[in-house]
């Protein structure tokens, strides 16, 4: 029981501060008897003080706001009214009014951490004893339930198992973000309910999200909510593809996201988790799921997650925000509707020309030879990219050469020929037809050092006016 | 036996539940209806629409045709109203 008035002592005997000043703690108990000690981790702590008060579920600790141990409060008429932490003599002596107190021991020794504040502890603690604020409706599991197999059942997965989403994870994940759960940051698709941070921050946790990628996470979804990026349209299409997240600027860094070996595929854990939030919070909040408005006649395995970062590492090659308008120190994130990854194999180039001349040929062939207005992303190997820049070609150069080397005489996609009904229009049979729109080559470095091997990520859309890749600034 | 759970989880959906509506009945008759045929914006949607128009018609039938702007984007709400607005019936087109 704390006294209304008089003084409490946090302490635990797993610190050598809080067991240096046992003599002091009984001296105290001697002078005052209504003294109370709080002990987070042995309630026989301090020993030859009957009044402990066993905290070892940490509520006390967490009540008061105990950071350290020992602490030493001193309550009037059941107010704080004094604090201090470790051992200060000077400190001790002033609350207590006790003026000898602690002779023979040193001055001043720090103290330890509080168990209340151990990492994980504090949201836990929260959960527990304090106000978490949030509003989403609570799912209670029954007492033998499997948290991720109820997940299953619920219909809350994409496939694979997700992070059940506890106050506990959904509170740490919140923490990630400067922005208030109740902010609401737009509609999703495809039935446009308002989506608040809170909800975001759920999607994140079962995507199995750090706290630290909130930021990022947040941005995805508010540049997927840019009209021109049509994410109903990506989502409900019979087409193959989904959001593809690429991540420029300090953030990729910071987060740890891959941009080198393997980088389109498994093994990272920022990469792969901020692009399945977003693919989850479609699902569930949104509500599109496959073969409902999902109507994706074969879908593609980046529906799961789609997102990595470019490889800003090379200072003579300019980052892709760069070549928007943004600075280097800027993070932003790109979406990008596409579909899966094709592939460019050249061993052989060794200029700029051969390179350039060799891949607009393999770029006349996505989705269909004789489709044009295409938009694609090409994912440019560090390999690759090194022999554009020895013959010393930039951004600028390799994507007019690209465009250049990919449009090809009408006549060989005419309707008709061959007996292929698809193509265009025979009265343009002697025109020069590129095959992209005139925005339509969206160049990023990216990759692991060894291999003359580029990726193509075809774009769903062949109406650039009405859908595109949208980037927007990181802020965190 | 350890226990598994007992575990609060946070609902991760819009917690939003569909109204059911009733379908209304189909017509027994379409003779003295407005047919709507509704484009949704697909390459051969036309060619398809444009069959069924001229069925409808050799059976003495009124249509009328509707266009969303794009497949790409949902349509329009002031598009819809005037579906609604305008016809009695509509069909629509997904023809690829």
């Amino acid at each position: 029981m704390l006294p209304a008035t008089g003084f409490v002592i946090f302490a635990k005997r797993d610190c050598p501060t809080c067991t240096l000043i046992e003599p002091v703690l009984r001296k105290l108990c001697a002078a005052d008897p209504a003294t109370c000690f709080i002990s987070q981790d042995d309630p026989q702590f301090p020993e030859g003080v009957s009044a402990v008060l066993d905290d070892r579920e940490l509520e006390q600790s967490f009540r008061h706001n105990i950071e350290f141990v020992p602490t030493l409060i001193r309550l009037e008429n059941g107010r704080e009214v004094d604090r201090t932490y470790g051992w200060d003599v000077r400190e001790w002596r002033r609350i207590t009014g006790l003026a000898d107190l602690g002779n023979g021991l040193p001055e001043f020794q720090p103290g330890c951490g509080s168990l209340s504040v151990a990492p994980g502890a504090a949201e836990n603690l929260q959960v527990r004893y304090g106000e978490t604020g949030l509003k989403s409706r609570k799912i209670e599991l029954g007492e033998w339930d499997d948290p991720i197999e109820a997940c299953f059942e619920r219909g809350w997965s994409d496939g694979l198992p997700v992070v059940p989403p506890t106050d506990v994870r959904i509170v740490r994940m919140l923490a990630g973000t400067k922005r208030k759960p109740d902010e609401i940051i737009g509609r999703i698709p495809p039935f446009l309910p308002e989506c608040t941070v809170e909800k975001v921050a759920i999607s994140a946790v079962m995507a199995g999200c750090k706290p630290e990628y909130m930021p990022l996470v947040l941005a995805v979804v508010e540049t997927a909510l840019v009209p021109l990026f049509s994410l109903h349209g990506i989502l409900a299409t019979t087409s193959f593809g989904g959001p593809i997240v690429i991540v420029n600027g300090p953030i990729a860094k910071k987060l740890g996201m891959n941009w080198g070996f393997n980088v389109l595929g498994q093994g990272n854990r920022a990469n792969n988790t901020i692009g399945r939030a977003l693919q989850l919070l479609v699902r569930n909040f949104g509500g599109g799921r496959p073969g409902e408005v999902d109507r994706a006649a074969l879908g593609s395995p980046g529906k799961i997650t789609f997102c990595f970062a470019e490889d800003e590492t090379d200072p003579s090659w300019e980052p892709y925000h760069v070549s928007l308008g943004f600075r280097r120190d800027q993070s932003t994130v790109t979406l990008f509707q596409g579909h899966g990854v094709e592939t460019f194999n050249d061993d052989k180039s060794r200029t700029p020309e051969q390179l350039a001349h060799s891949f607009g040929l393999g770029l006349r062939t996505i989705g269909h030879p004789r489709l044009q207005k295409a938009q694609a992303v090409i994912v440019l190997s560090p390999e690759h990219y090194a022999i554009f820049r020895d013959g010393g070609w930039g951004r600028k150069q390799i994507t007019e050469a690209l465009h250049k080397y990919s449009t090809r005489p009408g006549r060989d996609i005419v309707a008709g020929t061959d007996g292929i009904p698809l193509g265009i229009d025979p009265s343009r049979a002697d025109e020069m037809v590129p095959k992209f729109a005139p925005d339509g080559l969206l160049i990023v470095r990216a990759g692991g050092p060894a291999g003359l091997f580029s990726g193509v990520l075809p774009g769903w859309g062949s109406k650039p006016a009405e859908v595109g890749p949208v980037t927007r600034e990181v802020h965190e | 036996m350890m226990k598994l759970s007992g575990e609060t989880l946070r609902d991760p959906t819009a917690e939003t539940t569909s109204v059911k509506r009733a379908r209304t009945s189909p017509p027994k008759s379409l003779e003295g209806l407005c047919v709507g045929l509704f484009g949704i914006g697909k390459t051969r949607t036309p060619e398809f629409l444009d069959q069924v128009e001229k069925r409808l018609a050799e059976r003495g039938l009124i249509t009328k045709r509707f266009a969303k702007p794009t497949n790409a984007k949902t349509c329009p709400p002031e598009i819809m109203e005037q579906v609604v607005r305008e016809c009695d019936v509509v069909l629509v087109g997904l023809s690829d």
